[in-house]
Protein backbone atom coordinates (compact mmCIF):
# COMPACT_ATOMS: atom_id res chain seq x y z
CA UNK A 1 0.00 0.00 0.00
CA UNK A 2 1.04 3.66 -0.91
CA UNK A 3 0.77 5.60 1.64
CA UNK A 4 1.07 9.28 0.32
CA UNK A 5 2.06 12.34 2.95
CA UNK A 6 0.46 15.28 2.43
CA UNK A 7 2.81 18.30 1.29
CA UNK A 8 3.45 20.87 3.98
CA UNK A 9 1.26 24.03 2.48
CA UNK A 10 2.81 26.62 0.51
CA UNK A 11 1.72 30.38 -0.44
CA UNK A 12 0.81 28.98 -3.94
CA UNK A 13 -1.57 26.36 -2.05
CA UNK A 14 -3.09 28.92 -0.33
CA UNK A 15 -3.27 32.07 -3.34
CA UNK A 16 -5.28 31.50 -6.23
CA UNK A 17 -3.39 31.31 -9.46
CA UNK A 18 -6.03 33.85 -10.63
CA UNK A 19 -5.54 36.11 -7.88
CA UNK A 20 -1.86 35.53 -8.27
CA UNK A 21 -2.08 37.25 -11.79
CA UNK A 22 -4.10 39.84 -10.71
CA UNK A 23 -1.36 41.21 -8.23
CA UNK A 24 0.57 41.71 -11.39
CA UNK A 25 -2.11 43.83 -13.36
CA UNK A 26 -2.69 45.48 -9.87
CA UNK A 27 0.62 46.94 -9.72
CA UNK A 28 1.07 47.98 -13.54
CA UNK A 29 -2.38 49.77 -12.73
CA UNK A 30 -1.01 51.77 -9.92
CA UNK A 31 2.17 52.51 -11.92
CA UNK A 32 -0.32 53.41 -14.99
CA UNK A 33 -2.13 55.70 -11.88
CA UNK A 34 1.20 57.34 -10.67
CA UNK A 35 2.58 58.46 -14.24
CA UNK A 36 -0.65 60.02 -14.52
CA UNK A 37 -2.59 58.02 -16.93
CA UNK A 38 -5.92 56.64 -16.59
CA UNK A 39 -6.09 55.10 -19.49
CA UNK A 40 -6.94 51.45 -20.05
CA UNK A 41 -3.81 49.22 -20.21
CA UNK A 42 -2.73 47.42 -23.88
CA UNK A 43 -2.43 44.01 -22.02
CA UNK A 44 -4.51 41.20 -22.14
CA UNK A 45 -3.95 37.58 -21.31
CA UNK A 46 -0.99 37.05 -24.04
CA UNK A 47 -0.75 33.85 -21.68
CA UNK A 48 -0.74 31.26 -24.68
CA UNK A 49 -1.28 27.57 -23.31
CA UNK A 50 -3.09 27.48 -20.26
CA UNK A 51 -3.18 24.44 -19.05
CA UNK A 52 -2.16 24.52 -15.45
CA UNK A 53 0.58 22.07 -13.82
CA UNK A 54 -0.56 21.10 -10.09
CA UNK A 55 2.07 20.04 -7.26
CA UNK A 56 4.62 21.49 -8.54
CA UNK A 57 7.48 21.16 -6.57
CA UNK A 58 9.10 24.25 -5.13
CA UNK A 59 13.14 24.42 -5.32
CA UNK A 60 15.79 25.74 -3.13
CA UNK A 61 17.61 27.30 -6.34
CA UNK A 62 14.87 29.58 -6.69
CA UNK A 63 15.36 33.09 -6.16
CA UNK A 64 13.27 35.39 -4.17
CA UNK A 65 12.95 37.94 -6.10
CA UNK A 66 10.23 40.20 -7.92
CA UNK A 67 8.85 38.19 -10.91
CA UNK A 68 8.89 39.88 -13.81
CA UNK A 69 5.34 40.16 -15.54
CA UNK A 70 3.56 37.31 -17.42
CA UNK A 71 2.94 39.91 -19.82
CA UNK A 72 6.94 41.01 -20.22
CA UNK A 73 7.46 37.08 -20.29
CA UNK A 74 5.34 36.38 -22.98
CA UNK A 75 5.36 39.61 -25.35
CA UNK A 76 9.39 40.64 -25.10
CA UNK A 77 10.96 37.18 -26.97
CA UNK A 78 14.01 36.53 -28.96
CA UNK A 79 12.60 33.45 -30.88
CA UNK A 80 14.16 33.81 -34.64
CA UNK A 81 12.30 31.22 -35.58
CA UNK A 82 9.14 33.62 -35.47
CA UNK A 83 10.47 36.52 -36.31
CA UNK A 84 13.19 39.35 -35.92
CA UNK A 85 11.73 41.53 -33.31
CA UNK A 86 10.22 41.38 -30.13
CA UNK A 87 6.79 41.42 -30.54
CA UNK A 88 6.57 39.28 -32.97
CA UNK A 89 6.97 35.93 -31.78
CA UNK A 90 3.96 35.99 -29.51
CA UNK A 91 2.04 37.26 -32.96
CA UNK A 92 3.51 35.03 -35.42
CA UNK A 93 3.43 31.79 -33.47
CA UNK A 94 0.13 31.70 -32.30
CA UNK A 95 -1.06 28.56 -34.34
CA UNK A 96 2.53 27.06 -33.93
CA UNK A 97 1.59 23.04 -32.90
CA UNK A 98 2.98 21.52 -30.48
CA UNK A 99 0.99 18.04 -30.11
CA UNK A 100 2.01 15.85 -31.13
CA UNK A 101 5.48 16.17 -30.51
CA UNK A 102 8.57 14.22 -30.15
CA UNK A 103 12.24 14.30 -28.59
CA UNK A 104 14.63 12.42 -30.14
CA UNK A 105 17.64 11.38 -27.51
CA UNK A 106 20.32 9.78 -29.55
CA UNK A 107 24.14 9.88 -29.99
CA UNK A 108 26.66 8.36 -27.54
CA UNK A 109 24.65 6.49 -25.31
CA UNK A 110 23.73 3.02 -24.58
CA UNK A 111 19.64 3.14 -24.39
CA UNK A 112 18.83 6.01 -27.31
CA UNK A 113 15.19 7.18 -27.23
CA UNK A 114 12.52 8.97 -28.96
CA UNK A 115 10.04 10.52 -26.14
CA UNK A 116 6.81 12.16 -26.63
CA UNK A 117 6.27 14.94 -25.06
CA UNK A 118 2.67 14.12 -23.01
CA UNK A 119 5.29 10.70 -22.07
CA UNK A 120 7.36 13.17 -20.31
CA UNK A 121 4.80 15.24 -18.89
CA UNK A 122 3.91 12.37 -17.03
CA UNK A 123 7.41 10.91 -16.08
CA UNK A 124 9.30 13.43 -14.77
CA UNK A 125 8.13 15.11 -11.63
CA UNK A 126 7.72 19.04 -11.96
CA UNK A 127 9.19 21.59 -10.32
CA UNK A 128 8.84 25.88 -10.15
CA UNK A 129 12.09 26.96 -10.66
CA UNK A 130 12.40 30.99 -10.74
CA UNK A 131 15.72 31.42 -12.19
CA UNK A 132 16.87 34.97 -13.59
CA UNK A 133 17.57 35.07 -17.66
CA UNK A 134 20.07 37.58 -18.51
CA UNK A 135 20.12 38.46 -22.24
CA UNK A 136 23.82 38.48 -24.58
CA UNK A 137 21.61 41.81 -25.52
CA UNK A 138 21.90 43.31 -22.05
CA UNK A 139 18.06 42.78 -20.63
CA UNK A 140 17.23 40.71 -18.06
CA UNK A 141 14.28 39.01 -16.26
CA UNK A 142 12.74 36.79 -13.26
CA UNK A 143 10.67 34.04 -14.41
CA UNK A 144 9.25 31.12 -12.37
CA UNK A 145 9.69 28.18 -14.61
CA UNK A 146 8.52 24.64 -14.41
CA UNK A 147 10.42 21.32 -15.79
CA UNK A 148 12.77 18.94 -14.45
CA UNK A 149 16.70 18.60 -14.54
CA UNK A 150 17.88 17.54 -17.97
CA UNK A 151 20.06 15.46 -15.87
CA UNK A 152 16.99 12.98 -15.17
CA UNK A 153 16.46 12.56 -19.31
CA UNK A 154 20.15 12.30 -19.52
CA UNK A 155 20.64 9.40 -17.13
CA UNK A 156 17.73 7.95 -18.80
CA UNK A 157 19.72 7.35 -22.01
CA UNK A 158 22.53 5.97 -20.33
CA UNK A 159 25.79 7.94 -21.78
CA UNK A 160 28.30 6.27 -22.95
CA UNK A 161 31.94 6.74 -21.63
CA UNK A 162 32.55 8.43 -24.55
CA UNK A 163 30.01 11.43 -24.34
CA UNK A 164 31.49 14.61 -23.36
CA UNK A 165 28.90 17.32 -24.83
CA UNK A 166 25.54 17.49 -25.73
CA UNK A 167 23.95 19.43 -28.30
CA UNK A 168 20.71 20.24 -28.65
CA UNK A 169 18.32 20.98 -32.35
CA UNK A 170 15.00 23.30 -32.49
CA UNK A 171 12.14 22.26 -34.80
CA UNK A 172 12.96 22.91 -38.97
CA UNK A 173 9.66 23.82 -40.05
CA UNK A 174 9.74 26.88 -42.10
CA UNK A 175 5.98 26.64 -43.17
CA UNK A 176 5.10 27.19 -39.28
CA UNK A 177 8.24 29.30 -38.21
CA UNK A 178 8.20 32.42 -40.66
CA UNK A 179 11.63 33.51 -39.77
CA UNK A 180 13.22 29.93 -41.37
CA UNK A 181 12.03 31.19 -44.40
CA UNK A 182 14.03 32.45 -47.13
CA UNK A 183 14.55 36.41 -46.87
CA UNK A 184 15.78 38.99 -49.42
CA UNK A 185 19.38 38.33 -48.48
CA UNK A 186 19.18 34.59 -47.65
CA UNK A 187 18.86 33.11 -44.48
CA UNK A 188 18.86 35.19 -41.14
CA UNK A 189 20.56 32.26 -39.34
CA UNK A 190 22.49 28.65 -40.42
CA UNK A 191 18.62 26.58 -39.47
CA UNK A 192 18.10 24.55 -37.49
CA UNK A 193 18.88 26.50 -34.12
CA UNK A 194 21.58 24.73 -32.41
CA UNK A 195 23.30 24.69 -29.15
CA UNK A 196 25.44 22.88 -26.97
CA UNK A 197 26.41 21.90 -23.56
CA UNK A 198 29.63 20.33 -21.61
CA UNK A 199 28.21 17.04 -20.21
CA UNK A 200 28.97 18.53 -16.86
CA UNK A 201 27.51 21.19 -17.46
CA UNK A 202 24.07 19.42 -18.87
CA UNK A 203 24.13 17.36 -16.08
CA UNK A 204 24.56 20.12 -13.45
CA UNK A 205 21.17 20.45 -11.24
CA UNK A 206 20.51 24.11 -12.40
CA UNK A 207 20.18 22.80 -15.89
CA UNK A 208 16.34 22.60 -16.53
CA UNK A 209 14.11 21.67 -19.31
CA UNK A 210 11.34 23.33 -18.80
CA UNK A 211 7.83 22.49 -19.89
CA UNK A 212 5.97 25.84 -18.44
CA UNK A 213 5.96 28.79 -16.56
CA UNK A 214 3.78 30.69 -14.41
CA UNK A 215 2.23 27.47 -13.49
CA UNK A 216 1.23 27.21 -17.28
CA UNK A 217 2.46 24.68 -19.96
CA UNK A 218 4.34 27.37 -21.76
CA UNK A 219 3.79 29.55 -24.31
CA UNK A 220 4.44 29.10 -27.99
CA UNK A 221 6.83 32.35 -27.88
CA UNK A 222 8.54 30.80 -25.29
CA UNK A 223 9.71 27.84 -26.49
CA UNK A 224 6.55 25.56 -26.31
CA UNK A 225 6.40 22.45 -26.03
CA UNK A 226 10.19 21.84 -24.33
CA UNK A 227 12.99 24.03 -24.32
CA UNK A 228 16.19 24.18 -22.40
CA UNK A 229 16.93 26.62 -19.52
CA UNK A 230 20.86 26.87 -18.30
CA UNK A 231 20.22 29.95 -16.18
CA UNK A 232 24.35 31.04 -15.64
CA UNK A 233 24.63 31.28 -19.81
CA UNK A 234 23.23 34.18 -21.82
CA UNK A 235 20.09 33.39 -23.37
CA UNK A 236 20.69 32.47 -26.37
CA UNK A 237 22.21 29.15 -24.85
CA UNK A 238 18.55 28.46 -23.67
CA UNK A 239 17.26 26.57 -26.98
CA UNK A 240 13.38 26.62 -27.66
CA UNK A 241 11.23 23.75 -29.40
CA UNK A 242 14.07 21.02 -28.68
CA UNK A 243 13.37 18.00 -31.34
CA UNK A 244 17.09 16.59 -30.70
CA UNK A 245 19.45 15.59 -28.15
CA UNK A 246 22.32 14.14 -29.13
CA UNK A 247 25.10 12.45 -26.80
CA UNK A 248 28.43 13.61 -28.82
CA UNK A 249 32.30 13.07 -28.60
CA UNK A 250 33.49 16.55 -29.57
CA UNK A 251 32.35 20.09 -29.04
CA UNK A 252 29.33 21.15 -30.85
CA UNK A 253 29.12 24.15 -33.22
CA UNK A 254 26.35 26.33 -31.83
CA UNK A 255 24.35 28.12 -34.38
CA UNK A 256 25.17 32.06 -33.01
CA UNK A 257 28.81 30.88 -32.71
CA UNK A 258 28.87 29.75 -36.06
CA UNK A 259 27.22 32.76 -37.28
CA UNK A 260 29.80 35.65 -35.66
CA UNK A 261 32.52 33.62 -33.56
CA UNK A 262 34.25 37.08 -32.92
CA UNK A 263 30.91 38.01 -30.75
CA UNK A 264 29.04 34.61 -29.92
CA UNK A 265 31.33 31.85 -28.07
CA UNK A 266 30.23 28.08 -26.85
CA UNK A 267 30.65 28.63 -22.90
CA UNK A 268 28.76 32.16 -23.08
CA UNK A 269 28.99 32.35 -19.41
CA UNK A 270 27.00 35.40 -18.02
CA UNK A 271 30.35 37.34 -17.29
CA UNK A 272 30.18 41.38 -16.68
CA UNK A 273 34.22 41.98 -17.26
CA UNK A 274 34.11 40.69 -20.96
CA UNK A 275 32.28 43.02 -23.12
CA UNK A 276 30.62 41.96 -26.44
CA UNK A 277 32.71 43.40 -28.71
CA UNK A 278 29.45 45.87 -29.23
CA UNK A 279 28.00 46.28 -26.36
CA UNK A 280 29.42 46.54 -22.48
CA UNK A 281 27.93 43.44 -20.43
CA UNK A 282 28.51 45.62 -17.15
CA UNK A 283 25.20 46.24 -16.58
CA UNK A 284 21.40 44.84 -17.72
CA UNK A 285 18.11 46.27 -17.43
CA UNK A 286 15.53 44.38 -15.82
CA UNK A 287 12.68 44.09 -18.14
CA UNK A 288 10.16 46.24 -16.18
CA UNK A 289 12.72 48.51 -14.48
CA UNK A 290 13.60 51.53 -16.15
CA UNK A 291 17.51 51.78 -15.12
CA UNK A 292 20.13 49.12 -15.37
CA UNK A 293 21.59 47.16 -12.27
CA UNK A 294 24.96 45.81 -12.13
CA UNK A 295 25.27 41.97 -14.08
CA UNK A 296 26.45 39.18 -11.35
CA UNK A 297 29.28 36.94 -12.74
CA UNK A 298 27.48 33.79 -13.55
CA UNK A 299 24.39 35.40 -13.50
CA UNK A 300 24.51 35.12 -9.57
CA UNK A 301 24.79 31.56 -9.75
CA UNK A 302 28.70 30.97 -9.10
CA UNK A 303 28.40 29.39 -6.15
CA UNK A 304 26.60 26.34 -7.88
CA UNK A 305 28.95 26.66 -11.06
CA UNK A 306 31.82 28.24 -11.09
CA UNK A 307 33.91 25.23 -10.13
CA UNK A 308 32.80 23.30 -13.31
CA UNK A 309 35.83 26.06 -14.92
CA UNK A 310 38.33 25.71 -12.40
CA UNK A 311 41.44 26.39 -14.20
CA UNK A 312 39.96 27.48 -17.43
CA UNK A 313 40.73 30.94 -18.56
CA UNK A 314 37.50 32.89 -17.62
CA UNK A 315 37.88 35.75 -20.52
CA UNK A 316 37.39 31.98 -22.72
CA UNK A 317 34.14 31.32 -20.96
CA UNK A 318 32.30 33.94 -23.22
CA UNK B 1 -14.45 74.72 -62.65
CA UNK B 2 -10.94 75.85 -63.98
CA UNK B 3 -10.93 77.95 -67.14
CA UNK B 4 -8.33 76.84 -70.07
CA UNK B 5 -5.20 78.87 -69.50
CA UNK B 6 -5.47 79.40 -65.70
CA UNK B 7 -2.59 77.73 -64.08
CA UNK B 8 -3.38 75.72 -60.84
CA UNK B 9 -0.88 76.54 -58.03
CA UNK B 10 -0.95 73.51 -55.75
CA UNK B 11 1.48 75.58 -53.50
CA UNK B 12 0.07 78.77 -53.25
CA UNK B 13 1.07 80.93 -50.41
CA UNK B 14 -1.75 80.20 -48.26
CA UNK B 15 -1.82 76.33 -49.00
CA UNK B 16 1.51 76.22 -48.61
CA UNK B 17 1.07 78.10 -45.08
CA UNK B 18 -1.42 75.21 -44.22
CA UNK B 19 0.41 72.10 -45.57
CA UNK B 20 3.65 73.29 -43.55
CA UNK B 21 1.37 73.32 -40.11
CA UNK B 22 0.00 69.65 -41.46
CA UNK B 23 3.51 68.41 -41.99
CA UNK B 24 5.11 70.15 -38.41
CA UNK B 25 1.59 68.30 -36.75
CA UNK B 26 2.76 64.93 -38.65
CA UNK B 27 6.57 65.20 -37.74
CA UNK B 28 5.32 65.36 -33.93
CA UNK B 29 3.26 62.01 -34.49
CA UNK B 30 5.90 59.70 -33.61
CA UNK B 31 7.25 61.44 -30.42
CA UNK B 32 4.02 61.63 -29.31
CA UNK B 33 2.99 58.35 -30.02
CA UNK B 34 6.39 57.58 -27.90
CA UNK B 35 5.23 59.56 -24.77
CA UNK B 36 1.78 58.03 -25.26
CA UNK B 37 2.18 54.86 -25.06
CA UNK B 38 5.57 55.69 -22.09
CA UNK B 39 2.60 56.59 -20.18
CA UNK B 40 -0.05 54.23 -20.52
CA UNK B 41 2.50 51.91 -19.68
CA UNK B 42 2.74 50.23 -22.97
CA UNK B 43 6.18 49.69 -23.50
CA UNK B 44 7.83 46.56 -21.83
CA UNK B 45 11.32 48.23 -22.48
CA UNK B 46 10.77 51.75 -22.89
CA UNK B 47 14.46 52.67 -22.91
CA UNK B 48 15.01 50.32 -26.31
CA UNK B 49 12.01 51.29 -27.49
CA UNK B 50 12.65 55.14 -27.18
CA UNK B 51 16.13 54.48 -28.48
CA UNK B 52 14.99 52.57 -31.55
CA UNK B 53 11.98 55.14 -32.42
CA UNK B 54 14.11 58.36 -31.81
CA UNK B 55 16.91 56.56 -34.23
CA UNK B 56 14.95 55.05 -36.95
CA UNK B 57 12.39 58.60 -37.80
CA UNK B 58 16.44 60.45 -37.35
CA UNK B 59 17.52 58.70 -39.94
CA UNK B 60 13.87 58.45 -42.25
CA UNK B 61 13.37 62.59 -42.04
CA UNK B 62 17.10 62.62 -42.57
CA UNK B 63 16.33 60.48 -46.58
CA UNK B 64 13.44 62.49 -46.80
CA UNK B 65 15.22 65.95 -46.72
CA UNK B 66 18.02 64.82 -49.04
CA UNK B 67 15.15 63.72 -51.26
CA UNK B 68 14.18 67.01 -51.63
CA UNK B 69 16.49 68.32 -54.08
CA UNK B 70 16.29 65.18 -56.19
CA UNK B 71 12.25 64.98 -56.74
CA UNK B 72 11.91 68.89 -57.08
CA UNK B 73 14.38 68.67 -60.33
CA UNK B 74 12.70 65.72 -61.48
CA UNK B 75 9.15 67.04 -61.04
CA UNK B 76 9.04 70.63 -61.20
CA UNK B 77 7.57 70.53 -57.73
CA UNK B 78 10.48 73.52 -56.73
CA UNK B 79 8.38 75.05 -53.86
CA UNK B 80 9.22 71.29 -51.87
CA UNK B 81 12.10 73.50 -51.08
CA UNK B 82 10.28 75.19 -48.41
CA UNK B 83 9.48 71.86 -46.68
CA UNK B 84 13.18 71.16 -46.62
CA UNK B 85 14.18 73.04 -43.09
CA UNK B 86 11.73 71.50 -41.27
CA UNK B 87 12.52 68.30 -41.88
CA UNK B 88 15.98 68.64 -42.00
CA UNK B 89 15.71 70.60 -38.52
CA UNK B 90 13.05 67.45 -37.21
CA UNK B 91 16.15 64.97 -38.57
CA UNK B 92 18.14 66.32 -35.75
CA UNK B 93 15.85 66.52 -32.94
CA UNK B 94 14.62 62.87 -33.31
CA UNK B 95 18.97 62.45 -33.48
CA UNK B 96 19.18 64.34 -30.15
CA UNK B 97 16.64 62.85 -28.60
CA UNK B 98 18.42 59.82 -29.41
CA UNK B 99 21.50 60.81 -28.46
CA UNK B 100 20.30 61.89 -24.75
CA UNK B 101 18.32 58.56 -24.63
CA UNK B 102 21.72 57.21 -25.12
CA UNK B 103 23.90 59.02 -22.46
CA UNK B 104 21.35 59.60 -19.83
CA UNK B 105 19.17 56.59 -19.74
CA UNK B 106 21.02 53.60 -21.63
CA UNK B 107 24.79 54.54 -20.14
CA UNK B 108 23.43 56.49 -17.34
CA UNK B 109 26.27 59.25 -17.93
CA UNK B 110 28.95 56.62 -17.14
CA UNK B 111 32.40 58.22 -18.63
CA UNK B 112 33.92 55.11 -18.38
CA UNK B 113 31.52 52.95 -20.66
CA UNK B 114 31.00 56.03 -23.02
CA UNK B 115 34.92 56.64 -23.35
CA UNK B 116 34.80 52.49 -24.56
CA UNK B 117 32.33 52.97 -26.88
CA UNK B 118 33.64 56.23 -28.67
CA UNK B 119 37.39 53.95 -28.83
CA UNK B 120 36.31 50.70 -29.74
CA UNK B 121 32.95 50.33 -30.58
CA UNK B 122 32.64 51.06 -34.61
CA UNK B 123 28.44 51.60 -34.67
CA UNK B 124 28.64 54.69 -31.84
CA UNK B 125 31.60 55.86 -33.75
CA UNK B 126 29.70 56.02 -36.75
CA UNK B 127 26.35 57.26 -34.95
CA UNK B 128 28.29 59.66 -32.96
CA UNK B 129 30.50 61.31 -35.98
CA UNK B 130 26.98 62.03 -37.66
CA UNK B 131 25.43 63.74 -34.84
CA UNK B 132 28.95 66.18 -34.45
CA UNK B 133 28.46 66.61 -38.58
CA UNK B 134 24.84 67.76 -37.63
CA UNK B 135 25.45 70.19 -35.02
CA UNK B 136 26.75 73.02 -37.10
CA UNK B 137 23.81 72.12 -39.66
CA UNK B 138 21.08 72.76 -36.96
CA UNK B 139 22.75 75.46 -35.41
CA UNK B 140 22.61 77.19 -38.99
CA UNK B 141 19.64 76.93 -40.05
CA UNK B 142 18.26 79.79 -39.44
CA UNK B 143 17.42 82.70 -41.70
CA UNK B 144 19.78 85.13 -40.03
CA UNK B 145 22.57 82.50 -39.96
CA UNK B 146 22.14 81.61 -43.28
CA UNK B 147 22.44 85.37 -44.12
CA UNK B 148 25.17 86.17 -42.05
CA UNK B 149 27.12 83.17 -43.70
CA UNK B 150 26.21 84.05 -47.31
CA UNK B 151 24.31 81.39 -49.65
CA UNK B 152 27.68 79.96 -51.01
CA UNK B 153 28.90 79.34 -47.83
CA UNK B 154 26.00 78.24 -46.02
CA UNK B 155 25.63 75.92 -48.89
CA UNK B 156 29.32 74.64 -48.72
CA UNK B 157 29.29 73.85 -45.01
CA UNK B 158 25.80 72.21 -45.41
CA UNK B 159 27.29 69.61 -47.64
CA UNK B 160 28.23 67.98 -44.30
CA UNK B 161 24.69 66.31 -44.41
CA UNK B 162 26.17 63.49 -46.79
CA UNK B 163 29.25 62.42 -44.71
CA UNK B 164 26.73 62.38 -42.30
CA UNK B 165 24.03 60.61 -43.98
CA UNK B 166 26.93 58.06 -44.83
CA UNK B 167 27.31 57.76 -41.04
CA UNK B 168 23.78 57.34 -40.14
CA UNK B 169 23.62 54.44 -42.39
CA UNK B 170 26.75 52.50 -40.97
CA UNK B 171 25.53 53.19 -37.91
CA UNK B 172 22.36 51.34 -38.16
CA UNK B 173 23.84 48.18 -40.72
CA UNK B 174 26.66 48.16 -37.69
CA UNK B 175 24.33 47.79 -34.94
CA UNK B 176 22.12 44.71 -36.10
CA UNK B 177 22.48 41.33 -34.67
CA UNK B 178 21.84 39.18 -37.76
CA UNK B 179 19.10 39.93 -40.27
CA UNK B 180 20.45 43.48 -42.05
CA UNK B 181 17.76 43.46 -44.56
CA UNK B 182 16.22 46.66 -43.03
CA UNK B 183 19.77 48.58 -42.62
CA UNK B 184 20.42 47.70 -46.26
CA UNK B 185 16.81 49.20 -47.39
CA UNK B 186 17.98 52.34 -46.00
CA UNK B 187 21.09 52.68 -46.86
CA UNK B 188 20.25 51.77 -50.80
CA UNK B 189 17.72 54.44 -50.70
CA UNK B 190 20.83 56.63 -49.48
CA UNK B 191 23.28 55.53 -52.11
CA UNK B 192 20.39 55.82 -54.72
CA UNK B 193 19.90 59.87 -53.40
CA UNK B 194 23.93 60.44 -53.41
CA UNK B 195 24.42 58.45 -56.76
CA UNK B 196 21.96 60.89 -58.22
CA UNK B 197 23.62 63.76 -57.09
CA UNK B 198 26.80 62.40 -58.23
CA UNK B 199 25.98 61.92 -61.77
CA UNK B 200 24.64 65.34 -61.38
CA UNK B 201 27.87 66.93 -60.47
CA UNK B 202 29.63 64.92 -63.21
CA UNK B 203 27.73 65.69 -66.43
CA UNK B 204 28.22 69.59 -64.83
CA UNK B 205 31.88 69.44 -64.40
CA UNK B 206 31.69 67.70 -67.70
CA UNK B 207 30.05 69.99 -69.46
CA UNK B 208 32.59 72.71 -67.84
CA UNK B 209 35.64 70.64 -69.15
CA UNK B 210 33.77 70.50 -72.50
CA UNK B 211 33.18 73.93 -73.29
CA UNK B 212 36.43 74.78 -71.92
CA UNK B 213 38.26 72.93 -74.55
CA UNK B 214 35.56 72.92 -77.35
CA UNK B 215 32.25 73.20 -78.33
CA UNK B 216 31.54 69.92 -79.12
CA UNK B 217 31.55 68.21 -75.70
CA UNK B 218 29.43 65.70 -74.51
CA UNK B 219 26.54 66.02 -71.46
CA UNK B 220 24.44 67.71 -74.03
CA UNK B 221 20.47 67.31 -73.78
CA UNK B 222 18.34 67.60 -71.19
CA UNK B 223 20.09 67.11 -68.04
CA UNK B 224 19.27 68.24 -65.01
CA UNK B 225 21.03 71.25 -63.48
CA UNK B 226 22.16 70.78 -60.16
CA UNK B 227 20.63 74.15 -58.63
CA UNK B 228 21.39 76.58 -55.80
CA UNK B 229 21.12 74.72 -53.18
CA UNK B 230 21.05 70.23 -52.74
Amino acid sequence: MIIRRKPELTDNDVTDYNLYRQRRKFIQSGFALAAGAMLPLGFDSAVAAGVKFNDLKESPFSTDEELTSLEAITSYNNFYEFGLDKESPAKLSRDFKTRPWEISVNGECHSPMTIGIEDILSEFPMEERIYRLRCVEAWSMVIPWVGFPLAALLKKVEPTMDAKYVEFTTLVDPEQMPGQRRGLFGYVLDWPYREGLRLDEAMNPLTLLSTGLYGEQLPNQNGAPIRLVVPWKYGFKSIKSIVSITLKREQPLNTWQAQASNEYGFYANVNPEVDHPRWSQARERRVGEFLKRPTLPFNGYAEQVASLYNGMDPKKLY
Amino acid sequence: MVLPGTRIDLFGENRLRTLKTFLFIALCMPAATLVFDLVSGALIEPVEELTKTTGIWALRLLLVTLAITPIRKLTGWHKLIRFRRMLGVFSFTYMTLHFSIYLFLDRLLSGEEIFTDLTERPYIIAGFTCFMLCVPLALTSTDRMMRRLGGRHWQRLHRLVYPAAIAAALHFIWLVKADITEPIIYASILALLLGWRLRVFMIKSDRRSGTKRSNNGSGQGSTPVMGQSS
